[in-house]
This record gives C-alpha cells, structure tokens and sequence, in this order.
C-alpha cells in the first residue's frame, strides 16, 4: 500500500514530528490578529505563516515610513507612504499560500472605540508596540471576551513579553525530564502474575541474560520485602545494599568470575529511579482539588471532565494511583519477554483507561450531554498525559497596574540583584509614563538625549512611589533608555519574533507549556528572566 | 474592513504583486532612503553606559558597517537563512554565504528565502538572490561549496565568521581552519590574526549561541565533551533481538537492503527518494510483524533513515537573531560580547542559561600542548585508532596515521582511500613496535574534523 504523503506533510515534516497531525491541525484552525506590523510584528507572524496559521489579520493605521522600511525584511522601499497593514500582509502572504492574509487599516484604538466585538473573533491576539493606554483597554475587552492576549515590544536592546490569559490547560505538555511509570513499589495484579512468571534461579544462561531490568528489580525486591518487613530500600546505604543484591544474582562461570550479564548492570543503574515511590504529584494534587474539577456542568470544558474523571478513578478505582501510562523505556531483552512485558503494561493502561472512560460517560450524562462528546481517543490521550497535566492562569493587566494588586514582592525580590531584567521591566513602564506625559518617547531625536534623562528619571520616581516600590534605579539605566530612543533593531525585534510566535503556537495547539506571564530579554548580556506579575 | 469574499482572487493578485514586488525590491532605486538606518545608529552615534570600553560613538561607524566590513555565513539553512536576513538588515553589506545543499520540500517550513520552485536549486544561490533582491544595496555572495573547498586565503578576507551549521563535524573543521590562522610573534598571539567565530545550532525547541575568540576562549573543541557521540542501537539488538520499531528500520536498513539489493546491484540507499524509503518501510513493517512490534509508520521510518532532527522556524529564529547581535557588537565595539556560551530551551516556558565555557589547558585544538599517546609497545595500532575515535576529547572519526620512520613519510593507516585502506590494514594487527615506532615519536593524524594536521608524542609504557 503506497503511503504516499501529500505536498503539505512533506512540507510541514519537520514540525509535525514535534506537535504531530492534530496539532497542526489546531493551527490550521486559527486565526491570528497582529496589532502593528512593525519589525516585531511582522517576525511573530513570519514564524507563525512559515509553519501554516490558518489565517492572520494585521490591524494598523500606520503608513510606512522610511524608518519602517529600515529594519523590517516585510516592507519594501517603495511602499513608503502606503498603509503599513496592507504592504506587511502582502509580503508575509507571500511567504505561504497555504495562508489567508487579512489587513485592516485601522488603528486599534478606533475600533475599541467602534467596535470592539472585531477582536472576539480571533483565537489570540498579539499586540505589538502598544501604549500603555491602548494595552490596557484592548486588555480588558479580550480579557471579559476569554480571548488570549499577547503583549510584545522590542525597546533598544530589550525584548519584552506578558502574557494574558485567564486559564490555559494543557494535556501534552511533553515534559523533557519525565520519570517513567513502572509501578515497582507496588505491582497491579497482571504484574505481579507476570513477574512470578519468571524463575531466575532455574533459567537457562541466554534467558538469564536476556531478561528485562524490571522483572529482575521486581524479583529482587521481593526478596528485599521479605526480609525488611515490606519497606522499600530507603537511604542510600539501603540502596547501595540492594544494588549489591542484584549484582550478586549475576551468572558466574566454572571459574566463579562473573559474566556480562548488560540486563543486570542496566537493573542496577536503574535502582535509584524505579523505587520511586508511586505517586499523584503536587501539580496534579492541585487540579483534583481546584473548583473546575469539584463543580461539573453541561459548560465544563472536556479537560475538566476529564480531570474529575481521573480524580474518580483514582478515589474508586486506582487504589490512590493515576491510570497506568502504560509505556516503558526500551532496555537489554530478548524481542519476546520485552513484548510481552510492554503488553502487560498496555493492557492495564486500556484497562485503566476504559474505567475512566466510564466515569465520563457518567458525570457527561448527569449534566445532560451526549455520552460521545468526549471521544475515545481524547480520553486515552488524557489517561496517558494525566501525570504531566499543566494548567496555567495569569493575572489580568488590570491586576498587574493596579496600585491595589501590584505583585509588590515578585518586583522588590528580583531587584535584589539590582542588575538583573526586572530592572528592564521597570524601565519599560517607566517610558510608558513618559509617553503618556509627552505623547512621545525619551531620546527620539539626538538633541532630546540629554534633557530626556532627567525627565525620565522623574517618571521612574514618580512610578516607584506611586506603587510603593522600595528599590532603586540606577542611573545608568535611565540614560541607557533614553539613549535607545525607542529604537527597534531588527536582531531584538527577531529574536523575540521567535520567542512570541512559539508562545503563540503553544496557547494555540494546547502542546507544550506557555510562560506565566512576564518575559524579559536583555539583548546586552543574552539573558532573559520570567516573572509572574 | 479587509475584503474577505474571493479569496482565491485576492490571494491570486497578492502573489502577482508581490512578485512584482520581489523582482523590482527596490535595486533599481539605488539603495538609501530617508531614516533607512534609524533603528541601528542610536547604537554607533551616541555614548551610553555599558558600551564596550572601546567603543567611541561616530558617525562613521555605519559607513564600516555598510562598505568595509566583511562577515561569512556558513550554512544557508535554517539558521543561515535568519542569519542573512538579520545581518542584511543591522547594516552589512558585505556578506558572503557557503552551503553545499540543494533546497528540499521539508525546508520550506522554516528556510524562508526558498520557495517550492527552488526544490532542487543550490541553497546559497537562491538565499543570496532574494535577500539582494528584498534588501537594497545588499551584496550577498554565494558559493555553492563545501567548507572544506576553500583554504586559509579565502577565509582570512573576514572579519567575523557566523556559523549555522547542522554537524559538529564541520563545526570542528571549521575551529581548526580559524585556529590554523593564528599568527604567533615569540609566543605571543597576534589579536589582529584572529577572526572571531559565532556559532549557532537547534533541535527541535532547544538552541545554542556561543561566541569563540580562537586562541583566546574556548574554541569548539575544549568544549567537546558538551556533545556527547550519537549512540546507535546495538549490532545484535538490530539483527536478532528487535523490541522497537526503530530497531526494525535499522535492520532492513543495515542488513536487508545489501542482501537483498532491491533496486539493483551497487544501488545504495538513497534516503531521499521516496521509493527506496517505501521500500523500507514495508520491509520493516514485516519484520516488526514478525516480533509483534507495532508502531512502524512511513513518517518513523523515514525519520530513522534520515536521522531527522525535527526542525521550526522559532528557535531558529532566536538562536539566528541572538547570534547576529554578537556579529553587530563586535563590528562596532558597541557593547560587550556574550560571554561566552548561552542555552535556550522553551519547551517550557522560555529558559536561558548564560555561562563562560573554560578553554581546556590541554585542548587537541587550541592549546598547542603536545598531545601525548600512551601506549605499551605491544600494543596493536588498531587500540591507537580505537582510542583517536573513541576518547571523548578527541571524537575523531577516520583518523589517518603517518609516521617518520627511517627519515621516510610512512602511511601507517588511512581509511578514507579504498586502496590505501586495503595496503595499510594489515598493520592494524601489528604492534606499535613491530611497525618500527620509537618512545617519543611523532605521530602525525588527519581527520576530517580538523584542516590542520594534529600531531601527538607516542610514550612508551612498560
């Protein structure tokens, strides 16, 4: 059967190998609106056609001035004069047609005037180089409409993110790190029949030496069980002792040295982490408890049903413990005992899997939703992610600039090292300030260097003081973002292109984990920090 | 309000224009217009307080940038093609861009100056066209080459070398030809010898930036234990004990196809032609049948074969833009360099580590400490071949052997040539003694992990 793979699988290739068919297919589903195609705006989008957004709308009153055309790879000389949006949409178009390309020539703050119900449309807003007066109502208006939003700005030498959305949850966060789950501590039944299926001591040597870590760890602790009253190796000098215990169950020849026997080195090596103790981890914890999860209605989100579900599972069916995962890392094995060791761990996931499944069926009915509304495949995936769960709420703008719920302490704690990003962001709101006084930012022009220091100075006090914010500023910062002039240059303005636009794809495919919810990046020093305000 | 009825018409005179567009750019105009270079001269016309102790604003530092200064690109992939636009677009002019590939369908989703009617063209040739076609005044040189087809005339014309390479083997090739440049007057390093070397790469949502000095930081090889060697899957694994389905490609891969020769005889795997990955594909689909292994898909299988690493337009992004800002600080002294070596990862969240990689005191590369074998006469020369690629400072991968024994130059063991390799074999055998070599004789080794010749001492241990 020829598999033949049409134009779009072979072109998007690489990227499906990371967040697979169903996530592109989430892409291909939405629809993006970029506030101002300034240099920032057009590399977000750039990174968001190239891998096949369904479609993207740029919203900007701008003509594009010599100026633009300077740093930005999506403007051409000769369309100074014309509207920003319409000459950006053209050549970003240009990069895929798999892509629909929308412009709306329009500042944004005459349609939060006019029609602010334009922006409930789209699946995530991205607004670049925003006053702070505009970011704050568009943040309000996509805030009540549940609509993400994603602030950007490239000022000098810095880069700067915020994320805004009231609760984003995850499923496939692909953890990089994650511990496997082997359940050795405390084998399920189909386990526990299939390890007495083995008998190390009469096996023959190839089986002996070709028998899976697991069973051999399962078997000796077993033994270890027996003689220290059911308690798991504990300490280091335990552990140390039950490694010895297995090396001694190495095959020895007639001379009485040992052979290389690699499945028992590798049960060795693997003591540390198998006898982890199985359990629910805090994060998850957290979800079981959280309101979504206690109060089920027919406007539940599938997550949170499933999220009960598992919880019930666990209550009623799981003994404590999570749906089995139901996989295992590949290890030293003969093809026959590995396969039937990774069945039993298979079928005790469907098993696990399938009871879960009932417990939506049920908790689906008792809010009067058809029992198919959460499909099969949905609930496996959950089962086999329910370890790895991520739910990520940030705060409002509302709450981040309200003198009222400022994060006082994230602010004065990173200040500490004084020479640290948090520095940046309060820069950054401190031109903000500047701008809202002069309608203008500090140091555009040569001649304004100088004086603008001191006046910039002013807002960073006035800032300081208005949120009760004990730290200070060096000066140095003052003159360095004075002397920025509110540039944009292109590498800045390119490295966060990629950064925001990956944030973008994360909120849209649901894979991978966003950032909660303030990025800073220090072009100077080529580093970058994450605060939650 | 943007016109959303016809699509298909709008899109249709959108490509039209634009391509008119990309075609007329703005070449014709001659190059500068009012404010062009607005965003970058804040940088090189004002003072500040963290620029570089050497940096003295000017007017003139822009002109450098657009008319004298020289930066080479390596690689016109996925970083090369975010390199070349971020450079065009802080100010030079002068770039040159080496790449030995053609363009493939799968670049399409991130190497963004390739089009679907580029599948097939060289990638230097087509990346220089259209940033000199979309930047006014941007002379970008190409060369359709390995690295290795140039010398040390070629690459001493630069100022600043930018990597954005996908095999640490170039990579390394690429360290030893800046080191070999090194000018030393009585020991000490002459700075205007040194040609700074920023180097990029990315896998999938993880990235790297690093800037080397050679001769001063530390170059490529004192941090070579940060790679470790690729492992394959065991022989006997992949030819009786199956438990994955990429062990099954493998077999048909490394076993099935020499045997069974499907396309021919001396036709080897070819693994981008569709027909020969199909071919793989259901042979592996029959031996994971075979074990009751499931998962064998076409998209694993080529996967597999190719060694695909998957690939995105974001990191390549982030790691291309942050390197092309070392490139920008060093051309103008404006600011300080990283120092030295920054990791990015946004798997989760956005995580950044900034460290200052250690040269290594006794780096095979940069140190110009002799390197010492030690080996007991009896030794075979097959355990010195052993320890050249298998020691994890060193990584070499066909090390090549001379000695000079009796005043002659004599090839030990070189493997890269058929008939050389067939005359020398026998000696692999052979103990170190038995070949005539002497306590504190020079071994000379070629490797294609470095332009230089390495030379290391042989110490005799009893």
């Amino acid at each position: 059967m020829a598999a033949t793979k049409t134009a779009k699988e072979q072109k998007y290739d690489r990227q499906l190998r990371l967040w697979g068919d169903h996530g592109q297919e989430e892409l291909e589903n939405a629809h993006v609106c970029l506030i101002n195609s300034t240099a920032s705006g057009t590399e977000i989008l750039k990174n968001l056609v190239l891998p096949g957004i369904g479609a993207f709308t740029i919203v900007d009153g701008h003509k594009v001035s010599g100026e633009d055309v300077g740093n930005n790879f999506f403007l051409s000389n000769n369309s100074i004069g014309r509207n920003r949006a319409q000459a950006a949409t053209e050549l970003l178009q240009e990069l895929n047609t798999d892509v629909s390309g929308n412009f709306v020539e329009e500042s944004p703050d005459k349609l939060l005037d006019n029609d602010p119900e334009f922006f409930h449309r789209f699946t995530l807003v991205i607004g670049v180089q925003l006053p702070e007066s505009t970011c704050l109502r568009l943040g309000s208006v996509l805030w009540n409409a549940n609509v993400p939003f994603l602030v950007c700005r490239t000022y000098g030498l810095v880069g700067y993110m915020r994320l805004v959305v009231k609760e984003h949850t995850v499923i496939e966060s692909h953890p990089d790190n994650a511990l496997e789950d082997l359940r050795l501590d405390q084998p399920f039944a189909e386990l526990k029949s299939h390890i007495q299926s083995y008998d190390l001591e009469g096996m023959g040597k190839k089986d002996h030496g070709h028998t899976p870590w697991i069973i051999i760890v399962a078997k000796y602790l077993e033994k270890w069980f027996s003689e220290h009253n059911f308690q798991l190796p504990k300490n280091y000098k335990e552990k140390e002792a039950f490694k010895q215990l297995i090396r001694q169950g190495i095959l020895k020849n007639e001379k009485g040295t040992p052979e290389v026997e690699e499945n028992f080195e590798e049960a060795i090596k693997n003591v540390n982490t198998a006898l982890n103790p199985t359990k629910i981890s805090s994060g998850v914890d957290d979800l079981f408890n959280g309101e979504q999860c206690n109060a089920i209605t027919s406007q539940t989100p599938a997550f949170w049903v499933m999220t009960r579900a598992v919880r019930e599972f666990v209550q009623n069916d799981g003994g404590g413990n999570l749906p089995v995962r139901g996989s295992i890392p590949d290890m030293i094995a003969d093809s026959e005992k590995f396969i039937n060791l990774q069945n039993v761990y298979r079928e005790k996931a469907m098993q696990d899997a399938s009871v879960v499944s009932k417990h939506v069926e049920s908790l689906l009915q008792s809010v009067g939703k058809p029992s198919g509304s959460i499909s099969e495949q949905d609930i496996k995936l959950f089962c086999k992610n329910a370890a790895f769960l991520r739910v990520v709420r940030c705060r409002s703008l509302a709450e981040e600039y309200s003198v009222e719920t400022v994060n006082k302490d994230a602010i004065t704690c990173s200040m500490d090292g004084a020479d640290g990003e948090m520095v940046l962001y309060l820069m950054l709101r401190s031109v903000d300030r500047f701008y809202q006084q002069h309608s203008r930012y500090p140091g555009v022009y040569n001649y304004q260097v100088e004086e603008d220091i001191s006046k910039l100075k002013l807002c960073v006090n006035s800032l300081l003081q208005e949120y009760g914010l004990n730290v200070s500023v060096k000066d140095d910062y003052i003159h360095e973002f004075c002397r920025y002039g509110a540039a944009e240059p292109h590498t800045v303005a390119s490295f966060l292109g990629g950064s925001a636009a990956q944030e973008a794809i994360k909120l849209i495919t649901r894979q991978f984990v966003p950032f909660n919810n303030t990025f800073v990046y220090n072009a100077m020093s080529q580093t970058t920090a994450t605060f939650q305000l | 309000m943007a016109d959303t009825d016809e699509p298909e018409k709008k899109r249709r005179r959108v490509v039209e224009l634009t391509e008119k567009m990309v075609v007329d750019g703005g070449s014709r105009d001659g190059g500068e217009w009012d404010g062009r270079w607005n965003h970058i001269n804040t940088f090189l016309e004002r003072p500040g307080p963290f620029t570089h102790p050497d940096f003295e604003p000017s007017t003139e530092s822009l002109q450098f940038l657009l008319d004298t200064c020289k930066i080479l690109v390596i690689g016109a992939g996925g970083l090369g093609c975010e390199l070349l636009k971020d450079l065009a677009l802080s100010g030079f002019r002068h770039i040159h861009v080496v790449d030995m590939d053609t363009i493939d369908v799968s670049n399409l989703n991130r190497q963004f100056l390739f089009r679907l009617k580029d599948v097939g063209r060289p990638k230097a040739d087509i990346a220089a066209d259209f940033i000199n076609g979309r930047i006014p005044g941007c002379n970008v040189v190409p060369h359709f080459k390995k690295i290795q087809d140039f010398d040390e005339s070629f690459y001493r014309q630069f100022h600043i070398i930018v990597c954005g390479l996908d095999s640490i083997i170039a990579r390394r090739w690429m360290n030893g030809m800046l080191l070999s440049l090194l000018v030393y007057e009585d020991g000490v390093l002459d700075p205007s010898s040194i040609i700074p070397l920023i180097d990029g790469g990315t896998e999938g949502f993880k990235g790297n930036a690093r800037v080397i000095f050679p001769g001063m930081t530390a170059c490529i090889d004192c941090t070579l234990e940060l790679y470790p060697p690729q492992i394959n899957f065991p022989m006997c694994t992949i030819a009786s004990m199956p438990r994955l389905p990429e062990h099954c490609v493998e077999y048909v891969r490394m076993l099935l196809w020499p045997k069974e020769k499907p396309f021919g005889d001396g036709v080897g795997l070819d693994a981008d032609d569709p027909e020969h990955i199909q071919w793989v594909y259901q042979k592996s689909q029959e031996r994971a049948a075979e074990f009751s292994i499931t998962g064998v898909t076409y998209r694993l299988t080529q996967g597999v074969v190719k060694r695909i690493i998957p690939a995105v337009a974001s990191t390549n992004a982030v790691i291309a833009a942050a390197c092309a800002t070392e490139v920008f600080k060093i051309a103008s002294s404006a600011y300080i360099p990283l120092n030295n070596y920054m990791v990015f990862n946004d798997v989760d969240g956005l995580y950044t580590y900034t460290f200052e990689a250690e040269r290594k005191e006794n780096c095979s590369s940069c140190s110009q400490v002799p390197q010492d074998l030690h080996f007991s006469p009896s030794a075979k020369l097959q355990e010195v071949v052993d320890y050249l690629t298998e020691n994890a400072s060193l990584q070499m991968k066909s090390p090549a052997i001379t000695a000079t024994l009796e005043g002659k130059n004599k090839t030990l063991y070189l493997q890269t040539v058929a008939s050389i390799e067939q005359r020398t074999r026998p000696n692999l055998s052979k103990s170190l003694k038995e070949l005539g070599l002497l306590d504190g004789q020079e071994l000379a080794v070629a490797d294609v992990t470095t332009p230089q010749t390495l030379l290391f001492k042989l110490s005799f241990t009893s």
